[in-house]
């Protein structure tokens, strides 16, 4: 019961965090930026606090010793980047629909941050492969729809590099979002049957609850940490992008 | 519909019309994935008979799936990467955004043109690299054919889309694979599984999941490059 409440909180608080992120395309700076300096607070707050019962306070594991404690960055960096690409994901289809540019700001910063918590997840999953599956890498499943993931939104923004046109250029990577997203799944399928290494999630009641508790800290940490760089991207992509229609503007008025 | 159908088969014969009296495109093709083919033995021979790889299987024979269809996509993609030059380089472009109705049919007929195109460079390419590389096929034609087709109208799909995409770019020959590629994950899986499973085999029967896979790929690809293509050619 108490699970099914704590369930509850997280996925509400994840469609909020991921509703927030939406809606900033039509808040006004000084919004967005109070907004930046609360998720901000909040993320370093509980980070400590998550780093302490991750690192201190929660048992040394059974198998594999210290370790393991690279879980409390490996696992929360996968909500950040599930996060990233799921509001750059949606943002790409409200740009199609309304071609409001604060949607594609949205879009490449979220792109950009789940890009970020992406390549920590796959570093600390590498490193922590090491010691425990003997090996780096492995052509598993989730570790190969992850890196493809990667690359694809690497590419994503490469793209937004070679386009001038701030219209076409939203347009465009949306485009690339929308596809690059929807084939997730498919990659993931499509590798799942390969010979697969990869440790079935731990479900709460297979793990130590200190352990537990320390794991949904860093969790919810994380999904403020997005948050906060979210919002602090965003704002320097409004900028750069009204500088750049001012530049247009500025062009066309002088022909 | 037919209206459609018909605007889609215009633009199928416009660009089979200009190929066939250019032959640019296809002359360039077929050299590059002769070349390729070479380079993989070069790369992974010389070929002795000692050197074995299962029974009775050289390097090559046991890599042929995979080279094949490496070659197929590496070569595909030049390919796919002009499917709109023409029209950029004439203005025809603007003339494929004001064609009346559906962009569906654009993207239709483009996808064909770029069906076709590819299923000519695989008709040479697949007898040659099994000349090259020793592989008996004449029993594995029919099986293979339908692998090929399904696994080249995935790659079609998300080449075509992704070539109108990056058409009027600066550096559109390298964004072109670099977009596309991840995209081919899947196919790229269950095209050399299935093609495999023809050569070797298939002693436990998953010759059917994987055709079940690629259906779904292909489905999947096909609906979501079909319903956005018309934002990728807007101006």
């Amino acid at each position: 019961m108490g699970n099914v409440i704590i369930f509850m909180a997280v996925a509400v608080l994840t469609v909020v965090v991921i509703g927030y992120t939406l809606a900033l395309a039509k808040k006004p700076a000084e919004a967005a930026k109070r907004g930046a300096v609360i998720a901000g607070v909040v993320a370093a707050v509980l980070i400590v606090l998550g780093l302490y019962l991750g690192l201190v306070w929660a048992p040394t594991e059974r198998m594999m010793g210290d370790s393991y404690r690279i879980m409390y960055i490996h696992f929360p960096s996968w909500v950040g980047t599930a996060a990233g690409y799921l509001v750059a994901f949606i943002a790409s289809i409200a740009y199609l629909r309304t071609r409001d540019q604060g949607y594609d700001y949205v879009a490449a910063s979220a792109a950009e941050i789940g890009l970020l918590f992406n390549a920590t997840g796959l570093v600390t999953g590498a490193l922590w492969g090491r010691p425990t599956w003997g090996v780096y890498w492995t052509w598993d499943p989730r570790l190969t729809t992850t890196a493809i993931m990667a690359i694809t939104f690497a590419g994503y923004l490469v793209l937004r590099a070679f386009i001038e046109d701030p219209e076409a250029r939203a347009r465009v990577s949306s485009l690339v979002a929308i596809v690059g997203f929807v084939n997730v799944p498919i990659v993931y399928f499509s590798v799942r049957w390969w010979r697969t290494l990869h440790q079935v999630q731990s479900s709460p009641e297979t793990v130590d609850s200190p352990m537990v508790w320390a794991l949904r800290t860093m969790m919810v940490a994380f999904l403020f940490l997005f948050l906060y760089l979210l919002i602090s991207r965003y704002m320097l992509a409004r900028i750069r992008g009204e500088e750049e229609l001012e530049a247009v503007r500025l062009e066309v008025a002088s022909e | 519909m037919s209206g459609d159908v018909r605007r889609a088969m215009a633009l199928l014969h416009k660009d089979l019309l200009t190929e066939r009296r250019s032959k640019a495109s296809f002359n360039a093709m077929a050299f590059f994935a002769a070349m390729v083919l070479f380079i993989f033995s070069f790369a992974l021979g010389p070929d002795s008979p000692n050197m074995t790889a299962g029974e009775g299987q050289t390097l090559l024979q046991y890599l042929w799936p995979g080279l094949l269809w490496v070659a197929i996509f590496f070569t595909g993609v030049l390919a796919l990467g002009r499917s709109f030059q023409v029209e950029m380089e004439s203005g025809g472009m603007e003339a494929l955004r004001i064609y009346p109705g559906d962009k569906k049919a654009v993207f239709a007929g483009k996808l064909a043109a770029n069906l076709v195109t590819l299923a000519a460079m695989e008709l040479i390419l697949i007898p040659v690299s099994a000349i090259l590389y020793n592989i008996d096929l004449w029993t594995k034609i029919p099986a293979l054919m339908g692998i090929m087709f399904m696994g080249s109208l995935g790659f079609a799909a998300v080449g075509t889309f992704y070539a109108a995409l990056t058409a009027n770019l600066r550096a559109r020959d390298v964004m072109l694979p670099v977009l596309v590629f991840p995209v081919l994950v899947p196919i790229v899986v269950a095209a050399v599984k299935a093609t495999t499973l023809i050569v070797r085999g298939d002693p436990m029967g998953e010759m059917w999941t994987w055709i079940r896979i690629m259906l779904l790929i292909d489905i999947v690809l096909l609906t979501v490059c079909t319903l956005t293509f018309e934002f990728a050619i807007e101006d």
